[in-house]
């Protein structure tokens, strides 16, 4: 080995060497020439530097830096997780419930990771938009008013009539109009509505869309009342479980078809930064949709446990059992359901499967203790 | 101009003051428009109307690359509209945490140094994406990771001797070809002089294609293309003014035209190589080394031509080495402990200017050192001067490309 100056020049050097001096700023060296000389001390010397990333959460020094302005942005991430929205109810000449919603599509700019910027649409300033819930078998009423500077609409994912679509021509509103969306909840589960103007990927992907879902009416499903009722909202078998709500989104901040931030509920490591609490002894219950743009896939999965899961939410029976990750295409939603009361506490992690996702911002903790004091 | 001498001969004591006045009232008067045409602009900002609710237009450019032990520093440069914040910075398609030093907003024109505690792979590449405010993104390529070279009197030192390698020594080696080249008559002599010309030629190309790819990724606030050739124009007149204060120049006056242009294009060389030194000299083998050397050669023998007929001094010979080679030893320290890409731009468009001039020199030369004219550059010796010139730089130019 020769010693060039600070260069040790090798043989494998001597063969491969050379270099583009002519771009001037950058080097770039074909094959790996001298690079392979000292590679090992090289290797070793940036390995030792590793111990510096140690520091914050279980991510190291792979987060963003700082925190995110939520009075600004006027939602706070944390409480997305628990808002319900279940409009205001009244009784029908027939004796039915008439469940009436109030959406408002309001142009926001919301940060989505410390210091980014996002000019959102948004339903009622929130990204995603209210988690609206309602009981198999209400009467739906949605008033939306379009308070934004572009034509939007409410397109459900449940069953109702054509007119009622929030497609061109059936719901969709110009600036300063409303539209009242008037049908049954129906079927029960774990839905999604979002905003079906054209063109359809930048309405989706600038935030319109949230979480739609149906609770079963214990009394339609005498066979699994127990499980009906535990889905229930304001029953005292759902005050046991501890329900979330999370969408999986993302957001192409620069316009190239493909999302800077991935997150569950818009903002970039929110729950990694303030992990979700949970009561060990009490059950879990995920309602999870994926309205992720440009990307055809999303995924959940857990660390240290295993979970059921119910496929769009629209059976009492879990669809797969006993998994720790599933996936999502987009649009797809369904049930998570899931207990700690074997473990220890601490704190578990989760996050999509794609690597990608989760170091773009998509991913959280649940830190399990033993009862909240 | 009679009558004004008159004048002023008639108006002796109010005159001249008079005329001050009056020259200070033109100057005034200008000037005043200017800040009512200001005060207007503010008052009024017409430029409201142009408004239209666009975020402001940000550029960022990658100035300086810095790997070691404790992660990756990089040096941006802002160019926006308006002050840019830098928000996020992501290593490899992965939120990092950084540290910005200046902190706070970058103001148009300035820079700031990004630290990033992150773990590169020896040998791999690396993808940084700085994530501005309102959402815009800035890549920059690592492509092969190796640590910078740290820099310390022997660093500086090492880096000088490998200058001397690339820049004086060559020379020196092509300018003892002088005796062998005395006995040359006239034909040898044309081929000579075409052969200098030639490998300016070369050198003139290389340099303005090297040139103008550093401007385009120098910031745009420095106007690169325009820089480069403003600076080579520049360079170009000054030196064809100065040239020819004496007339044409041709002897030794000659020969130090040639050895200040292929000085100047050895600093632009010193400068790429100094660049390789600061991004970790990957690659930076022997074959770069030798390929310099045997291109520099040639050099030392085209400074050598225009000298045949006299018999200069050992010590002009040494100092137009000096003047032709040295460069490249301060080019390397630039380069390695400053690198910018806007500064090599202009090193390099000022030594094209400065080729371009030697080259009209020694046609000139050419053309009337036996009285033939342009006949003299159709001669068959000179045709096969200038091809081998060429031919030869171009030949050991490839040793230096990958
Ligand atoms: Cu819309």
């Amino acid at each position: 080995m020769t010693k060039w100056g600070p260069f040790e020049i090798t043989r494998r050097g001597l063969l491969w060497g050379g270099v583009s001096a002519a771009g001037g700023s950058v080097i770039c060296a074909s094959g790996s020439s001298l690079a392979q000389s000292d590679y090992s001390a090289g290797h070793s010397a940036h390995t030792a530097a590793s111990p510096l990333l140690g520091h914050g959460s279980a991510h190291g020094a792979m987060i963003t830096v700082g925190d995110v302005d939520e009075a600004r942005n006027g939602f706070e991430t944390a409480k997305l997780l628990t808002e319900w929205d279940t409009g205001t109810v009244s009784r029908l000449p027939d004796g039915r419930n008439l469940r009436t919603f109030e959406v408002e599509a309001i142009d926001r700019e919301i940060e989505i990771a410390p210091g980014i910027m996002f000019p959102a649409w948004t339903y009622n300033g929130r990204v995603p938009g209210p988690s609206l819930r309602a009981t198999e078998g209400d009467r739906l009423r949605i008033v939306f008013r379009n308070l934004g500077s572009h034509p939007h609409s409410m397109h459900f994912h449940g069953i109702h009539a054509a007119r009622m679509d929030g497609v061109p021509g059936a719901g969709l509103i110009d600036p300063g109009d409303e539209f009242v969306y008037e049908f049954d909840a129906r079927p029960f589960g774990c839905h999604l509505y979002h905003c079906h103007a054209l063109p359809l990927k930048r309405h989706i992907q600038k935030g319109m869309y949230g979480l739609f879902v149906i609770d079963p009416d214990p009394a339609r499903h005498p066979e699994l009342t127990d499980i009906a009722r535990s889905r229930l909202l304001g029953t005292p078998e759902n005050a046991e479980w501890q329900e979330f709500a999370m969408v999986m989104n993302g957001f192409d901040t620069n316009f190239d078809n493909e999302n800077e931030v991935y997150a569950v509920n818009t903002v970039a490591h929110a729950y990694m930064k303030r992990p979700i609490r949970i009561v060990r002894d009490r059950p879990v219950r995920i309602y999870l949709a994926n309205i992720v743009e440009f990307d055809p896939i999303n995924s959940f999965h857990l660390h240290g446990n295993f979970f059921d899961y119910f496929d769009q939410g629209t059976t009492l029976a879990p669809t797969l059992k006993t998994v720790d990750l599933i996936t999502q295409c987009q649009a797809q939603r369904g049930i998570i359901e899931f207990s700690f009361k074997d473990h220890e506490p601490g704190l578990y992690m989760f996050h999509p499967h794609q690597s990608e996702f989760t170091e773009l911002g998509w991913s959280g903790m649940f830190d399990v203790v033993e009862a909240i004091a | 101009m009679n009558e004004v001498s008159r004048i002023t001969a008639a108006d002796q004591t109010a005159g001249p003051a008079r005329k001050s006045r009056a020259a200070l009232l033109w100057l005034i008067l200008p000037m005043a428009a200017l800040g009512l045409a200001i005060v207007w602009l503010v008052v009024t900002n017409p430029l409201q109307r142009f408004g239209n609710g666009a975020p402001p237009v940000e550029t960022l450019t990658f100035e300086r690359t810095i790997l070691s032990d404790d992660g990756i520093r990089v040096l941006v440069r802002a160019g926006g509209s308006e002050p840019m914040t830098i928000a996020q910075v992501q290593v490899d398609d992965a939120y990092w945490q950084f540290t910005q030093d200046p902190p706070g907003p970058i103001s148009r024109g300035s820079t700031a140094w990004i630290h990033l505690p992150f773990p590169w792979v020896l040998g791999e590449a690396h993808a940084i994406n700085i994530v501005t405010n309102t959402g815009a993104t800035f890549e920059h390529e690592i492509a092969v990771a190796v640590p910078t070279p740290a820099h310390n009197a022997t660093s500086l030192l090492s880096q000088a001797l490998l200058g001397v390698f690339v820049g004086f020594v060559p020379v020196t080696i092509g300018m003892m070809f002088y005796p062998a080249l005395r006995g040359v008559g006239r034909d040898g002599m044309d081929f000579l002089l075409a052969l200098t010309v030639g490998l300016l030629a070369f050198l003139l190309v290389d340099a303005t294609a090297e040139a103008f790819e550093l401007a385009g990724e120098a910031a745009a606030i420095f106007q690169g293309q325009a820089m480069v050739w403003l600076a080579a124009a520049a360079s170009f007149l000054l030196l064809m003014a100065v040239g020819r204060r004496q007339g044409a120049p041709s002897g030794v006056a000659l020969a130090t035209f040639i050895a200040l242009g292929i000085g100047l294009h050895n600093l632009g060389e010193g400068l790429a190589i100094g660049a390789a030194f600061a991004a970790g000299a990957a690659g930076l083998g022997s074959f770069l080394v030798l390929g310099f050397m045997a291109h520099n050669i040639t050099e030392g023998i085209g400074i050598s031509a225009p000298l045949l007929k006299k018999r200069p001094a050992l010590w002009i010979f040494a100092a137009l080495a000096l003047l032709a080679g040295g460069p490249a030893v301060v080019g390397l320290w630039i380069g390695s402990l400053a690198y910018a890409p806007q500064w090599s731009a202009l090193a390099l468009a000022v030594g094209a200017g400065a080729i371009l001039q030697v080259i009209v020199e020694v046609a000139a030369y050419l053309m009337r050192s036996d009285g033939r004219g342009t006949t003299a550059l159709l001669a068959p010796a000179t045709i096969a001067g200038l091809t081998t010139g060429v031919a030869f730089m171009y030949g050991t130019a490839m040793l230096v490309k990958v």
